[in-house]
C-alpha cells in the first residue's frame, strides 16, 4: 500500500515536470530596488506573449553582475553600473561586451525616528556624511540645528542604522556621500558593501526600516518607495544648487535631466548630486545588463522585444508604482543602442 | 541458507571455513561493503567541500596568511579583510545558546521520557519536533517581533542584577549578541529534547526496576541508573545542536546587529561568520572579496574542528573520571 | 539520621521533578506561542488562491504560492533520495561494523559537516553543479539539501541502533542469523521508532532551509518543469516576501510559514500512523 502510494506520488511529481516544448524560460537576476517594477513588467509582457516566461529574482545588484558574468542567467540588473574591471571580466568570459540599459529611476531617503519631532527635517550632505562617519554624534549638533531653525532637536545620541547586506541602495547612498564629503571618500569609499565606521546593520530595506522604527533617536537610509509604503518620516536633502528638496518622482526626474546632457554611450553614469534647483541629489538610474551576443535566437528575440516594449509602453506604468520614468532623451538613445544586440 | 560461521566455530571441533561465495551469499560482506561505502562517501563529500573552500580562497590566503585570523578590520572597499570579529561573534552566540539550551533541553527530555504520562509525553514531543521545521527566516522574524521586545522589557532587570559584570554593560538596541544567543537556543532545543528523549526511553527497563527495587527515589533512578546509559546519546544530540548553532545563518543575521566589532558586553551588536557570508556573498564582486568570504567559510570549518575536538576531550575525561 | 537523609532525598526528588517539568513546559510553551503567532498572522490570510495560484506582482491580490509548494516537495524528495540512504547506511556502519580509527574519523567528520553553514553548502553546490552546467536547477538545490541531511541521518541512526540492547543482537546470532540478517530483521526494527524520529527531524529541518537554495534552485515565478529548471520553494518565498516593503507580501510570508509547518506536521503524522498500523499487523 505504501509502496503504491509512493510510486503514485513519484509519477505525479515527474509528470508535473514534463517539459512543454513551447514555453521559453528566460532567467534574470539582480537588484532588489526595481523588483516591483520588473515583476509588473514581466507579468504584463507574459500576458501579451504567454509562451515567454521572464523569471526575475532579486538577489541584489552584485548578484546580478556575478550571475550574468558567469552565464547562469540570461540577463542581469543592477543599481550601480559595472566598473571597468567587471566589464573586462565579462568580455573575457563571453567573447563580447555586456550592455547597460537604464530602465527607471529611484531615490534613497534618510529616515529617522526622533520622539517628539514630527515635522520634516532638513539635512545637508556634509551633515549626513558627518552622522554616518560618527563625527556628528548628537541630534542637537550645531550643524543640524543650523538648517532646522524651527525644530527643537534633543540632546540625545544618534543611533545610525545601515544595511548589513551588500546592496545597490547602499551604493547609491555612499556614492552620494563620496561626492559631498572628501573625508568619506578617503576613509570609507564607495561599494555595495563598505566598512561602516558606526552603526547597526539591518538586513534588507525591511531590516533598516524595522530597526529605525524600533530604536528611538535613530537614522537610516531606505529607498523612497519603501519609506512611502511604510509611511515613515524622511528628511529633505540639500542639493548641489543649494535648495532643500524632498524626494519625489518630479525631483528625481529633474536630477536625471541635468545629467542626461553628458550621458555616455554605454549609459553608465552616476546622477547623484547633479545640479538643478529642483533635483533630489540622492537619485539613481537602475540598469538591465544584457549580453551583446545572445546565441539563442528565440531568447534574443524575446529580450529585444521586451526591451523595446519596456522603453515605450512599460514607462507608462512606472509612476503608478512610485518609480520615476526615464527622460525622453535617454529613451531615444536606448532605442538606438538596441541595435548592438546580436 | 548459509549457516553462521560463529555458531559453527563455537560448537565442537573446527569445521572447514565457508567458501568466499558462501559468505557473500550470507550477506555480511555485502552489508559491510555497502555501509562502508556510505560511510566513506561522507568523508568524500566533506573532503570535496573543504577542497573547494581551500581552492577558492587562495588569493586572501596568500595575501594575509595567518594574520587573517587576528585582524579586526573588514573593509571590502579597501580590500582589507580579517576574521576575528566574526570568530568572536560565532563563539559567543553559540556558547550562550549551549548554556541556555543544554540544561533546558536535557531537563525537558528527562521529564518527557521519565516523569510525564505517556500521552502527554508523546503529544508534547510531537509538537516540540515541529519546532525543528520552523524555517530559519521565521525564527529571525519572530526574534525581531517577539523576542527583542521581550528582551527590551527584561533588560533593566538583567542590568540591575548582572550589570556589574562587563558582560551586561553598555547600551542595548535590541539587536545584540544576547538576542542572537537566545534565538539560537530556541532553535537547537528541539534537537536535544527529541533525540535525548528517545535515547532515554531506549534504556532497558531492567535498569529502572533494579534501582527502584533497591529503594531509590524516582529522580535517583533516573540520574544514577538511566542517564549513564543514555549519556552517549545525549552527548551526541548536544554535538548536533552545537554544530547547528555554529552554522546557523538567517535567524542570526536578523537579530545580531551585524556590526563587525568586538565588544565585551553581550548587549552589544556583533557579527557571526555564517551571517556575514549570507549578507555579503550575493553582492560580492571581484576575486579578493568573494574569496575572502570563502576563506571565512574555511575558518568556520577550522573553528568547528577545534571545538569538536575540545568537546570530545572533555567528554572523554569526564567518562574516565566516572570510572 | 536515616530519616534526615530520606527526607533530603525525597526533597531532591520533588525539586528535580519540578525543575525538569518546568523545562518541558517552557519548551512546549515557546512552541505553542510560536505556533499561535504563526496561526494568527498566517492562517488569517490563507485562502484557496494560496494553494492554487502562481505569485502575482506587487499590489495585485489573488496571488498564491502553488509553485513554491510543489517546488519544496520536489526539492525535499530529491534531497531524501540522496541524504537518507547515505546517512542511514553510514550510521549502520558506525553502529554495527565500526570501532576503529576509521569510525572515529567518520563520526568526527560528520559533526564537522553538520556545522558547515547552510550558505556554504549552497556555495559548494553552486561551484560544483550550477557553474559547470551554466544554469540553476532543482537538481542542484535538492543535492545541496541532501548533503545537509547526511549528518543528522548518520548521527541519529547510529545513536538509535546503539541503543538497541546487546541481548537482542546476541539472540539473533544465537538463532543462526548472519550479522547482516540480524541487523536487517532484528536490530533495525527495534530501533525503528528512533530512526523514524531522526528522519522526521531531518525532513523538518531541511524543508525550512533557505540559504542553500539561493544559489542552486534560485527561484521561479512560473511552474518549474523537470529537474533542470530553477524552482520556487516555500522558504525562499518567505525570505523574499518577509524582507520586502509590502504589507501584503508580509502577510503571504506568514501564511507560507504556517503552511510549511502544517505540511511538515502532516508528513510527520502520516509517517507515525503508518508505523502504528504496522505494529498492529500480525506478523
Amino acid at each position: 500500500m505504501t509502496r503504491r502510494l509512493f510510486g503514485a506520488a513519484l509519477t505525479l511529481a515527474l509528470a508535473a515536470g514534463t517539459a512543454s516544448a513551447q514555453n521559453v524560460l528566460i532567467n534574470g537576476a539582480g537588484a532588489t530596488f526595481p523588483y516591483p517594477m520588473y515583476s509588473k513588467w514581466f507579468d504584463e509582457y507574459h500576458k501579451k506573449f504567454p509562451t515567454l516566461q521572464f523569471n526575475y529574482q532579486s538577489i541584489g545588484s552584485g548578484g546580478g553582475i556575478q550571475q550574468v558574468t558567469q552565464g547562469t542567467v540570461d540577463f542581469g540588473a543592477t543599481d550601480g553600473p559595472m566598473n571597468d574591471m567587471q566589464l573586462k571580466d565579462f568580455e573575457a568570459k563571453h567573447g563580447g561586451p555586456v550592455l547597460h540599459f537604464p530602465t527607471v529611476m529611484g531615490a534613497d531617503v534618510p529616515v529617522y525616528n526622533i520622539p517628539g519631532v514630527t515635522g520634516q527635517l532638513n539635512f545637508t550632505g556634509e551633515a549626513l556624511a558627518g552622522i554616518f562617519l560618527g563625527k556628528i554624534a548628537k541630534w542637537n549638533d550645531p550643524e543640524l540645528m543650523k538648517v532646522n531653525p524651527g525644530v527643537t532637536l534633543p540632546a540625545k545620541d544618534i543611533v545610525v542604522v545601515h544595511r548589513s547586506d551588500g546592496s545597490g541602495t547602499t551604493y547609491i547612498w555612499v556614492d552620494y556621500l563620496c561626492k559631498v564629503s572628501k573625508e568619506w571618500e578617503t576613509k570609507v569609499g564607495r561599494g555595495t558593501s563598505v566598512n561602516w565606521p558606526v552603526g547597526l546593520g539591518g538586513k534588507g530595506n525591511e531590516g533598516v526600516s524595522g530597526q529605525v522604527k524600533q530604536t528611538p533617536y535613530s537614522i537610516g537610509y531606505v529607498e523612497l518607495i519603501f519609506a512611502r509604503q511604510n509611511k515613515m518620516s524622511f528628511g529633505k536633502v540639500k542639493n548641489a544648487s543649494g535648495a532643500f528638496v524632498e524626494a519625489s518622482l518630479a525631483s528625481v526626474t529633474a536630477d536625471a535631466a541635468s545629467a542626461v546632457k553628458e550621458m555616455p554611450d554605454d549609459f553608465r553614469v552616476s546622477i547623484t548630486n547633479s545640479p538643478g534647483k529642483d533635483s533630489y541629489p540622492i537619485s539613481s538610474f537602475t540598469w538591465l545588463l544584457v549580453p551583446a551576443k545572445i546565441p539563442d535566437a528565440t531568447k534574443k528575440k524575446a529580450i529585444t522585444g521586451f526591451l523595446t516594449w519596456m522603453m515605450t509602453d512599460g514607462q507608462t506604468m512606472a509612476a503608478a508604482l512610485d518609480y520615476a520614468p526615464l527622460p525622453k532623451a535617454v529613451v531615444a538613445k536606448e532605442q538606438k543602442a538596441l541595435a548592438k544586440i546580436q | 541458507m548459509a549457516a553462521s560461521s560463529t555458531v559453527a566455530a563455537s560448537a565442537g571441533p573446527a569445521r572447514p571455513a565457508q567458501s568466499f561465495w558462501q559468505r557473500v551469499r550470507g550477506g555480511d560482506e555485502i552489508a559491510l561493503g555497502i555501509t562502508f561505502l556510505s560511510a566513506f562517501s561522507v568523508l568524500f563529500v566533506t573532503g570535496m567541500i573543504v577542497w573547494e573552500l581551500w581552492a577558492n580562497s587562495s588569493l586572501p590566503r596568500h595575501q594575509f596568511g595567518w594574520s587573517f585570523l587576528v585582524t579586526q578590520t573588514w573593509d571590502p572597499v579597501a580590500g582589507q579583510f580579517g576574521a576575528l570579529p566574526f570568530i568572536y561573534g560565532t563563539l559567543v552566540t553559540s556558547a550562550l545558546a549551549m548554556l541556555i539550551g543544554i540544561p533546558l533541553g536535557v531537563g525537558a527530555a528527562i521529564f518527557l521520557a521519565e516523569f510525564a504520562p505517556p500521552k502527554i509525553s508523546d503529544a508534547l514531543t510531537f509538537l516540540i519536533e515541529l519546532l525543528a521545521a520552523v524555517p530559519s527566516v521565521i525564527y529571525g522574524l519572530l526574534g525581531i517581533f517577539i523576542l527583542i521586545p521581550i528582551l527590551r522589557t527584561i533588560e533593566p532587570a538583567l542590568r540591575s542584577v548582572l550589570g556589574w559584570t562587563p558582560l551586561f554593560k553598555g547600551p542595548f538596541y535590541g539587536v545584540s549578541l544576547f538576542s542572537a544567543g537566545v534565538v539560537l537556543s530556541v532553535m537547537i532545543v528541539p534537537f536535544i529534547i527529541s533525540i535525548s528523549r528517545e535515547v532515554i526511553r531506549a534504556v532497558p527497563n531492567e535498569q529502572r526496576e533494579a534501582a527502584l527495587a533497591l529503594g531509590a527515589t524516582r529522580w535517583e533512578t533516573v540520574w544514577d541508573a538511566v542517564i549513564p546509559f543514555a549519556s552517549k546519546g545525549i552527548v551526541g544530540s548536544i554535538f548536533l545542536a552545537l554544530a547547528r548553532s555554529l552554522g546557523e545563518t538567517m535567524a542570526v543575521t536578523m537579530v545580531i546587529g551585524n556590526d563587525p566589532k568586538i565588544k565585551a558586553s553581550l548587549f552589544a551588536p556583533g557579527y557571526s561568520i555564517a551571517a556575514v557570508i549570507a549578507n555579503e556573498f550575493t553582492e560580492a564582486t571581484g576575486q579578493p572579496y568573494t574569496e575572502a568570504l570563502i576563506e571565512l567559510g574555511l575558518v568556520l570549518f577550522a573553528v568547528t574542528i577545534v571545538i569538536n575536538g575540545v568537546a570530545r576531550i572533555l567528554v572523554a575525561t569526564a567518562e574516565r573520571g566516572k570510572m | 539520621m536515616t530519616n534526615g537523609l530520606l527526607l533530603r532525598r525525597k526533597a531532591v526528588n520533588a525539586v528535580m521533578l519540578t525543575i525538569t517539568g518546568l523545562c518541558a513546559f517552557l519548551a512546549a510553551g515557546v512552541l505553542v506561542y510560536i505556533l499561535g503567532y504563526l496561526f494568527v498572522h498566517g492562517a488569517a490570510s490563507l485562502n484557496w488562491n494560496f494553494f492554487t495560484k502562481l505569485p502575482t506582482p506587487v499590489g495585485e491580490t489573488g496571488g498564491g504560492m502553488a509553485n513554491a509548494i510543489v517546488g519544496s516537495a520536489k526539492l525535499v524528495m530529491i534531497a531524501s533520495c540522496v541524504g537518507i540512504p547515505i546517512g542511514f547506511l553510514a550510521g549502520v556502519y558506525l553502529a554495527e561494523f565500526g570501532g576503529g580509527t576509521f569510525s572515529f574519523l567518520v563520526r568526527y567528520v560528520t559533526d564537522l559537516l553538520n556545522g558547515v553553514p547552510s550558505i556554504v553548502i549552497g556555495i559548494f553546490a553552486y561551484t560544483v553543479i550550477v557553474l559547470p552546467q551554466k544554469h540553476f536547477s532543482a537538481l542542484a538545490g535538492g543535492l545541496a539539501l541532501g548533503v545537509m541531511m547526511i549528518p543528522i541521518a548518520v548521527r541519529s541512526t547510529e545513536e538509535f541502533l546503539r541503543a538497541v540492547p546487546v541481548s537482542l543482537r546476541e539472540g539473533a546470532v544465537a538463532l543462526g542469523a548472519t550479522k547482516a540478517k540480524s541487523i536487517l530483521t532484528v536490530v533495525i526494527p527495534a530501533a525503528k521508532n528512533g530512526i523514524i524520529t531522526g528522519i522526521m527531524l531531518n525532513l523538518a529541518r531541511v524543508s525550512g532551509e533557505t540559504a542553500p537554495l539561493l544559489f542552486t534552485s534560485f527561484s521561479n515565478r512560473y511552474w518549474s518543469e523537470g529537474l533542470s529548471q530553477p524552482t520556487a520553494a516555500l522558504p525562499v518565498m518567505i525570505f523574499t516576501y518577509a524582507i520586502a516593503p509590502y504589507e501584503d507580501w508580509h502577510q503571504q510570508a506568514w501564511s507560507a510559514g504556517f503552511v510549511l509547518l502544517t505540511l511538515v506536521l502532516a508528513v510527520n503524522v502520516i509517517a507515525r500512523l503508518i508505523l502504528a498500523r504496522r505494529k498492529h499487523v500480525a506478523r
